[in-house]
């Protein structure tokens, strides 16, 4: 049947298992002939490109038990297909906070500890791999291998960042952090342009979540114009878990809605809403941390074709260049997004293919259309230039070159994939085309 | 609700109510084919809240155990306020169409065996005066398609058994609600394509207990499906056959 992930972009033609046990998926492994197999697991398919797509994906919605927790420490032990959200909704209300949640509460534990994703607070909390403490991952061989930062070190590392290449990811046991209330105490700050807004991130670098809405369309001294988004946990002792969304969009939306000057638009106008930047707003956590999961299916608001979001770190160094560069090249383009996501990095983690490094990272959604890929192989090359690299999660396109010149580890994944065997089995469309 | 009977309790959709009563730390009595998949479930539904779960192994189609295994459960539980039934399977209608086995098999899981439990049930809670049934059956029920009638007629035998059981137990303070989902992404439909009319097996359980809580008759679930079925119900034989439904 027809498969795509978030953006829509590529589809393709896959067979979905969706095994109940461990065992089951074992099964599906074994007596494979010898050619290699385009087989890869696929959580909850909230990755925007190929990364979970494959001629067969083993789907992990059905392996979703939690198998222990400790109330004293927030020590969980979950099978990998639980989603986020289900962790908020079960612990949240007890005063657990996940240590890192991405933009979407829709992600499957495995499929955030094999895109190693990150949040409002990898500034001072890294990313979701550096909260697991120990998984296990079925291999190649079908042996399941208990992984832990010390035990089996490297196949722990190449596993966390390491998009499903190395097996099956079954279970994970990771820390949950009480927090002192789960609503979030948001302080918005303006800026006239991207130098201010990078000095305000520096500014506010002890802040415990933070996170900018770029205007991605504003150009000369007003390029890179923002809202900075600062926040910290209420202390008032309440707990609330995450609403259902009340909105959903039932059909793919004309893509001619969305062009230069609606974006313009609405970029112009975001900008001008009101902050104060005395004010404290209260927001419970889902409409902090997931503004958009309230609007089930906002992928078909890009149309029939899809979407692509290009996401790029660039180092500290460089950063502000290389940022200024990118927002010039998508201006000149006339491409444009509404949601322009600016956030500082902490440094970067051992896990070998992790996507974080110690800088600045942006975000931009464009709409599909064949115009768009030149423009991304031109950004592409601005932040080669700049020693910077692209998120793998989100990526749909990237040449191999590119791959190989930014993630300097990738032999050795390659390595240990020759090594396990993982090479003969699990592939997705993305390793085939990044040559792992 | 404090003490609640899963039948088919392996299920994705019956997964999902289990789940939303252990939070509201129900005890509950789990039945379903796969014991290690039942303990499994047990371990969740305990974090999760639950007061107690207990669970017994049960393929619904020998016929000859529900009666030790309901009592099994009557005993653990001391009574049952809620009992949903779940079980199902999703038939290859071709193979049905050529093998009567294949189908009278089929009758056997979606029909037959409900039909036996709910006699059981039936006759201990109009003996009690009190509780609630809740069946799964199928937006498949409203009428027969070519692609998939064997599935479509069990489970509207289901539907019209629970309408004539739903008159007698009410005589006894006993309440029977018809829970008929239409499309649901689980393993048991993961080789089919999704698109905008799918649901979760959460939102479908949230509707199963909404309903109960109501004391509601029939359930479509997600609602939406009651003006869609009414629209396919009304279209005339002469039309209905020669559509590519």
């Amino acid at each position: 049947m027809k498969l795509h992930s978030w953006g829509r972009y590529p589809i393709t033609d896959s067979q979905p298992h969706a095994p109940r046990t461990p065992a089951a998926i074992a099964a599906l492994l074994r007596h494979r002939d010898a050619a290699p197999a385009s087989l890869i697991a696929r959580g909850l398919g909230r990755s925007y490109g190929d990364s979970a797509l494959a001629a067969e994906v083993i789907q992990t919605q059905a392996l979703d038990h939690l198998l222990s927790f400790d109330e004293s420490s927030g020590e969980l032990r979950c099978a990998a297909g639980v989603s986020l959200d289900q962790l908020l909704q079960v612990f949240l209300p007890r005063g657990w906070m996940l240590p890192v949640v991405p933009g979407t509460r829709f992600v499957s534990v495995g499929g955030a500890i094999a895109s190693d994703v990150h949040g409002k607070n990898h500034h001072v909390a890294g990313t979701f791999g550096q909260h697991v403490t120990r998984l296990s991952l079925l291999q190649a061989s079908g042996k399941v291998v208990e992984c832990t930062p010390e035990q089996h070190r490297d196949l722990f590392n190449a596993t966390c960042g390491g998009m499903g290449l190395t097996g099956i990811i079954l279970d994970a046991t990771l820390r949950l952090q009480r927090v002192p209330g789960s609503a979030i105490l948001q302080q918005s700050l303006r800026s006239a342009n991207l130098e201010e807004v990078v000095a305000q991130f520096e500014e506010h670098a002890a802040a415990t979540y933070s996170v900018a809405w770029l205007d991605c369309l504003a150009r000369g001294s007003a390029l890179g114009r923002a809202l900075l988004y600062l926040g910290e946990h209420a202390q008032d002792g309440r707990y609330l878990a995450p609403r259902p969304g009340r909105l959903s969009i039932p059909f793919d939306a004309p893509a001619f809605l969305l062009n230069r000057f609606s974006m313009s638009a609405f970029n112009a106008l975001y900008y001008q809403r009101r902050v104060d930047p005395q004010a404290r707003q209260r927001l419970e956590a889902d409409s902090y941390f997931f503004p958009l999961d309230g609007i089930a299916h906002w992928n078909r608001l890009y149309g029939r074709r899809g979407f692509l979001q290009y996401q790029c770190v660039i180092p500290q160094d460089a950063a502000l260049p290389g940022i200024r560069r990118v927002l010039q090249a998508s201006g000149a383009a006339g491409k444009g997004s509404f949601l322009s996501v600016l956030k500082k990095f902490g440094p970067g983690n051992a896990h070998w293919l992790s996507f974080p490094l110690e800088g600045y990272t942006l975000a931009l959604d464009f709409k599909h259309e064949p115009s768009l890929l030149p423009l991304l192989d031109e950004l592409d090359r601005i932040v080669l230039d700049h020693g910077g690299r692209l998120y793998l999660a989100k990526d749909a396109r990237m040449s191999a070159d590119t791959f190989r010149r930014s993630y300097p580890r990738w032999e050795a994944l390659r390595a240990l994939r020759l090594a396990s065997g993982a090479d003969r089995l699990f592939n997705s469309l993305q390793s085939q085309r990044l040559g792992l | 609700m404090k003490n609640i009977l899963i039948i088919g309790a392996n299920s994705a959709i019956a997964k999902a109510v289990a789940r939303a009563c252990a939070e509201e730390h129900a005890r509950l009595f789990l039945l379903a084919r796969d014991s290690a998949l039942l303990a499994q479930q047990k371990q969740d539904l305990e974090i999760r809240g639950a007061a107690a779960v207990d669970y017994a192994p049960l393929d619904v189609t020998h016929f000859s155990l529900h009666e030790a295994v309901l009592e099994q459960a009557l005993d653990t539980l001391g009574s049952i306020d809620l009992a949903v039934i779940c079980h199902g399977s999703l038939p290859d209608q071709a193979r049905c169409a050529e093998h009567f086995d294949a189908a009278l098999e089929q009758f056997n899981i979606n029909a037959l065996s409900t039909i036996s439990l709910l006699t059981l049930l039936g006759n201990h809670m109009s003996a009690r005066k009190q509780g609630c049934i809740a069946v799964v059956t199928s937006v498949a029920g409203d009428r027969g398609r070519p692609s998939n009638y064997v599935y479509g007629a069990a489970k509207g035998m289901v539907s019209q058994y629970l309408q004539g059981l739903r008159g007698r137990l009410f005589h006894h303070g006993v309440h029977v609600v018809d829970v008929r989902p239409g499309f649901v992404d689980t393993p048991m439909t993961v080789h089919l394509r999704k698109g905008p009319l799918w649901s979760s097996p959460e939102r479908i359980a949230h509707c199963l207990l909404e309903g109960v809580r109501q004391r509601r008759h029939t359930v479509y679930a997600p609602g939406y499906w009651r003006l869609i079925m009414a629209v396919v119900r009304a279209i005339p034989d002469a039309l209905f056959k020669r559509l590519p439904l």
